[in-house]
């Protein structure tokens, strides 16, 4: 993947909040890159700091009780230090972003032409409100709303969960950004229609070259679209790598847990899903040494000191994990049964 | 300018917002709503100091009997039209053309001044406060007993129960809150009304404390119609519980932050009608000694002695923003992330006294 | 729609009714002999005057009688005061100019001013500008209108002449007017500016965490745009439906205290006095006007309110 140079590249993002209680560390130290016409997918749980990361990178994230660190570049921007000016020109033209709810993404008092016409000409300052209004109209036919002219009269609220979600598509592709952040975009939506919008996304990096940042807890969703997948736990990356190595060679216990925790058709029914046991860490107070310590069934003595994120696989400099197990107990470990799982230890199975 | 930053909790990945996981987080599980409420109000360092300041005020005045002897050597109903000697000379208490001394600043005797009367205005001062702080003691309970058992049952019950108690509620409430005010008290003033004849402090009490009842029956009516479709109640029905007992022991306690909430708001509301409609003459009568009567009649003598206008209205906004501050303190812990309510139903409380 | 206001606008006449009964109920009880006789007759009246002032007004007749007797009376326009013997309708309209003008000028300049202090108080939310905004609104509902009134009076009035000490001029002498109004208008401002600005706040800081607010940041619209057109649009719906509703009881004489304190005599100090008077019919009709009042803009805001916010309309 780096025969061209990446679209972006983030190197060690941290993210903190001050609050009342404290400093919330909600990203601390996330590196990856994407390249044009990629779709990466950043998975992880509530808490793993997918979502900040994400709207770190358009700036959302930005007040005065945050601290941002760290560098992102977008060709030859650097994110996380531009002005407010700067990010207002590359919000909604170089960088697009969709998210989790599209019902209340949308301004409910306004009508869906007048919100996508308001981002065309936020950044395109010449163009009339006609020529707008039939970009806006040739948008919705491209996601595949139908009877496009007569629906950019209508408000959000007369749209389907489904229909919403391409409206913001729509918006989304409104400047042709060179990439595309998507925050959970199918989460709040019917599996059928998730389908649909993994669709779309599909066809969009078809056609625009435009790379995508996928976020993301549903492992079935990145298994449909995505090429590389970075996997979050706790504010930092456990495990990264192309979709193949991420389902069949997972190298951390994380990344065991959440795949042997998807339901699916070929699993011998009377089997009892393998759930990775514990809670959420808190982010006020991490854990010393490895953050999934507290919950990793395999944790041994080495584990109280912090693992580096590095690629353990000889002749594989891309698949990178961050756990201190030999690769050959890795996996020996992993399997569960006869499938990818996370063991508890009262579950031991010989 | 800077526009605001959002607030936490959009910047966790779904779910609860950091503040509130942090906070769970460290005070461990089992601990209840209230315990989390008070905790937030005990950070709330500036709300706590104005509850405190209420409640010395509430003090002060309720042991005037106690000690008003070492303030003001007589009482607050006695007039005094003779002389005293302040500061080495004689004068009149009450001037030749009505005008009464100013404050002496000296204990003992008149030491914020007299009235028109020759009342000492530190002693009534601390006795209307004590009647204007149980008038509105007793008003609050009446609007807050009645207004929950409206809404309560309004709720509950819905249909033609609902429909009587909404449309006498709406009756109440579309009088405009003054005018009723002194129409009942008027009323109430002249005829009397079976057993409450003549205007005491406790007739001006019930007239306010009645004439807020919709105020804060609409909201919890309001609440009440949306927990009674939550499933625990269906439950509480399936095991065959008493209507009664459901509504005490379920939708009471769901209901009891917003009743908390309005407490604060009700009491200062009270205290702030009762000056107004004592100014108008149809609330404590003299010589009943009020914060209201005393402004009031301060007010009929500018230019005489403004220190009489000023003296207990400053004491009445500093006991009413106490307890707004307080209470504004209060609706902050018990849920901080709540929205004034808004809309027809529910009218914005302070605004009723004007 | 039209089903809509058509049933809205029933309830409230079977209101306004409801309270022009309770009104008069009230009052019947209140008054010497239930009827008010005594009191048109005057003070020196001997008992036969009263018998004949009660045959000839009716006064023995039935109570419902005599109550639809008093409605037809006061929409007929024929009613008159028990206490002042001038006709209710022209003494209501001679009141209202005074009100009106205390009515619509402290309207625009609270509303106003409440948008100013909320957006500010929101804007440096948890800064100083902030707390001392909250102070001031807090000042705000805690005082007594004819406190601040007689403050205003005294200090500004008074001592220093910057004020008049009282009354109304009519519009025809416009500087006079103004002059006269200035203290008024802030008067009953005050408290509305209080309850406003942070109900405004309040609705803005939930605004701006909304994630079509997000959104809009997202797609790189200026600050600014980002405030007016998502933030302030939707924040200020519901104060504006607030403020009809408030201007209406205003207008409809519930401003009493701020009336009786500048001497301003309109509908609310007519109120007033017709109640220490025990004037039933004025009474009655400023009740009806009020609620009228209260109706018709009600009206007009909720339907300002579903041009506003259009899923609003669906219902």
């Amino acid at each position: 993947m780096s025969a061209a140079a990446p679209l972006l590249q983030v190197d060690d993002l941290r993210v903190s909040f001050a609050t009342e209680d404290g400093l919330v560390r909600a990203v601390d130290g996330v590196s990856f890159s994407v390249a044009a016409g990629e779709v990466v997918a950043i998975v992880g749980e509530s808490g793993s700091g997918k979502s900040v990361t994400a709207m770190t990178l358009m700036g959302l994230t930005r007040g005065h009780n945050a601290r941002i660190e760290g560098r992102a570049r977008l060709g030859d921007t650097e994110l996380l230090s531009a002005s407010e000016h700067e990010l207002q020109r590359i919000r909604g033209a170089s960088i697009a972003m969709i998210f989790q709810d599209p019902m209340s993404s949308l301004n409910p008092v306004y009508r869906i032409g007048d919100q996508i016409v308001e981002q065309i000409r936020a950044h395109e300052r010449g163009i009339s409100k006609s020529a707008a209004m039939e970009r806006a109209v040739e948008l919705m036919e491209r996601v595949g709303i139908p009877r496009s002219s007569e629906r950019l009269r209508s408000y959000p609220h007369e749209f389907s969960g489904g229909m919403r979600q391409r409206v913001m598509i729509a918006m989304a592709l409104s400047c042709s950004p060179k990439l595309l952040i998507a925050d959970e975009p199918t989460t709040a939506l019917d599996v059928t229609i998730q389908a649909q919008i993994l669709e779309e996304l599909r066809t969009l990096r078809e056609q625009t070259g435009a790379g995508i940042i996928l976020v993301t807890h549903d492992l079935a969703v990145v298994a449909d679209i995505a090429d590389r997948v970075i996997v979050m736990y706790s504010g930092r990356v456990v495990e990264e790598g192309t979709i193949d190595e991420l389902f069949y060679d997972p190298l951390h216990p994380y990344t065991w847990g959440l795949l042997g925790s998807i339901t699916r058709i070929d699993r011998d029914r009377s089997q009892r899903l393998p759930a990775i046991s514990g809670l959420p860490p808190s982010l006020l107070n991490t854990p010393k040494g490895c953050h999934f310590r507290p919950r990793c069934p395999h944790a041994f003595g080495r584990c109280t000191d912090d693992p580096q994120l590095i690629a353990r696989v000889p002749d594989n400099a891309e698949h990178l994990d961050r756990c201190w197990l030999e690769l050959d107990r890795k996996r020996a470990l992993r399997v569960v049964g006869d499938q990818i799982g996370l063991v508890s230890p009262e579950t031991v199975v010989s | 300018m800077s526009l605001i930053d959002p607030a936490p909790a959009q910047l966790t990945d779904g779910g609860l917002p950091a503040e509130l996981i942090a906070e769970a987080a460290e005070v461990g599980p089992g601990v209840g709503p209230y315990q989390l409420a008070w905790r937030r109000m005990k950070r709330n360092r500036v709300s706590l100091a104005f509850g405190v300041l209420f409640l010395l005020i509430v003090l002060l005045c309720l042991l005037a009997p106690v000690y008003s002897h070492d303030i003001a050597h007589i009482g607050p109903d006695a007039e005094n039209y003779g002389t005293i000697k302040v500061g080495g000379k004689t004068e009149n208490i009450v001037s030749l053309i009505g005008i009464p001394i100013g404050p002496t600043w000296e204990l003992g005797h008149y030491f914020l001044g007299a009235d028109e009367n020759g009342r000492d205005v530190a002693v009534r001062l601390l006795y209307g406060g004590r009647n204007s702080l149980e008038i509105g003691a007793v008003a609050t309970l009446i609007t807050m007993v009645l207004a929950t058992i409206c809404g309560l049952l309004a709720g509950y019950f819905r249909g033609l129960t609902d429909g009587i108690i909404s449309r006498v509620l709406d009756v109440i409430w579309a009088y405009p809150a003054v005018l009723l005010g002194i129409v009942l008290g008027t009323v109430l003033e002249v005829h009397g009304l079976g057993p409450f004849h003549g205007t005491t402090l406790l007739s001006t009490a019930l007239v306010i404390g009645f004439v807020y009842i919709p105020y804060v029956a609409k909201p919890i009516r309001a609440q009440v119609l949306a927990l009674r479709e939550r499933e625990f109640v269906d439950a509480a029905r399936q095991q065959g519980l008493a209507h009664v007992r459901i509504m005490v022991s379920e939708i009471l306690p769901n209901v009891a932050s917003t009743i908390i909430v309005f407490i604060p708001l009700m009491l200062a509301n009270a205290i702030l009608t009762e000056a107004g409609l004592t100014y108008l003459g149809a609330g404590v009568q003299p010589p009943n000694p009020s914060w209201g009567t005393m402004i009031s009649q301060g007010i009929n003598n500018i230019p005489a002695a403004f220190s009489n206008v000023l003296v207990p209205g400053i004491m009445l906004v500093l006991a009413v923003l106490s307890i707004n501050v307080f209470g504004d303190g209060l609706r902050d812990a018990l849920d901080p992330r709540a929205k004034i309510r808004l809309g027809k139903d529910t009218a914005s409380v302070g605004e009723l006294s004007h | 729609m039209a089903r809509f206001v058509v049933r809205r606008l029933l309830v409230m006449v079977a209101m306004l009714f409801a309270i022009s009964l309770v009104t008069f109920l009230l009052f019947i009880v209140a008054l010497p002999n239930g009827n008010p006789a005594a009191l048109i007759a005057g003070r020196l009246a001997n008992p036969a005057e009263v018998h004949l002032i009660t045959v000839r007004y009716g006064f023995n007749k039935p109570i419902w009688v005599q109550y639809i007797k008093t409605i037809a009376n006061i929409f007929g326009g024929t009613a008159y005061s028990y206490q002042s013997y001038f006709n209710v309708d022209a003494e209501i309209e001679a009141g209202l100019p005074a009100t009106i003008s205390l009515a619509l000028g402290a309207g625009v300049i609270w509303l106003l001013t409440s948008i100013l202090f909320g957006t500010l108080a929101a804007i440096r939310a948890g800064r100083y500008t902030d707390r001392v905004l909250t102070v001031l609104s807090m000042i705000g509902v805690s005082m007594p209108p004819f406190f601040f009134g007689a403050i205003l009076i005294y200090y500004a009035g008074y001592k220093l002449g910057l004020i008049p000490l009282s009354g109304y001029v009519n519009i025809t002498n416009p500087a006079q007017w103004l002059w006269h109004l200035i203290a008024p208008w802030i008067t009953l401002s005050i408290l509305f500016v209080g309850i406003y600005s942070r109900i405004l706040r309040s609705t803005i800081l939930d605004t701006v965490n909304e994630d079509f607010v997000r959104t809009a940041k997202a797609k790189g619209l200026s600050q600014g745009q980002v405030l007016r057109r998502h933030i302030l649009r939707n924040s200020l719906v519901p104060i504006i439906s607030l403020w009809g509703l408030d201007l209406a009881q205003v207008i409809g004489g519930g401003a009493i205290l701020t009336e009786s304190v500048y001497s301003l005599h309109g509908v609310g100090y007519l109120a007033y006095q017709s109640v220490s008077h025990l004037d039933t019919v004025t009474l009655m009709s400023i009740v009806m006007l009020t609620a009228l009042a209260v109706v018709v803009l009600g009206a007009l805001t909720e339907i300002f309110y579903a041009f506003l916010d259009p899923r609003i309309r669906l219902q």
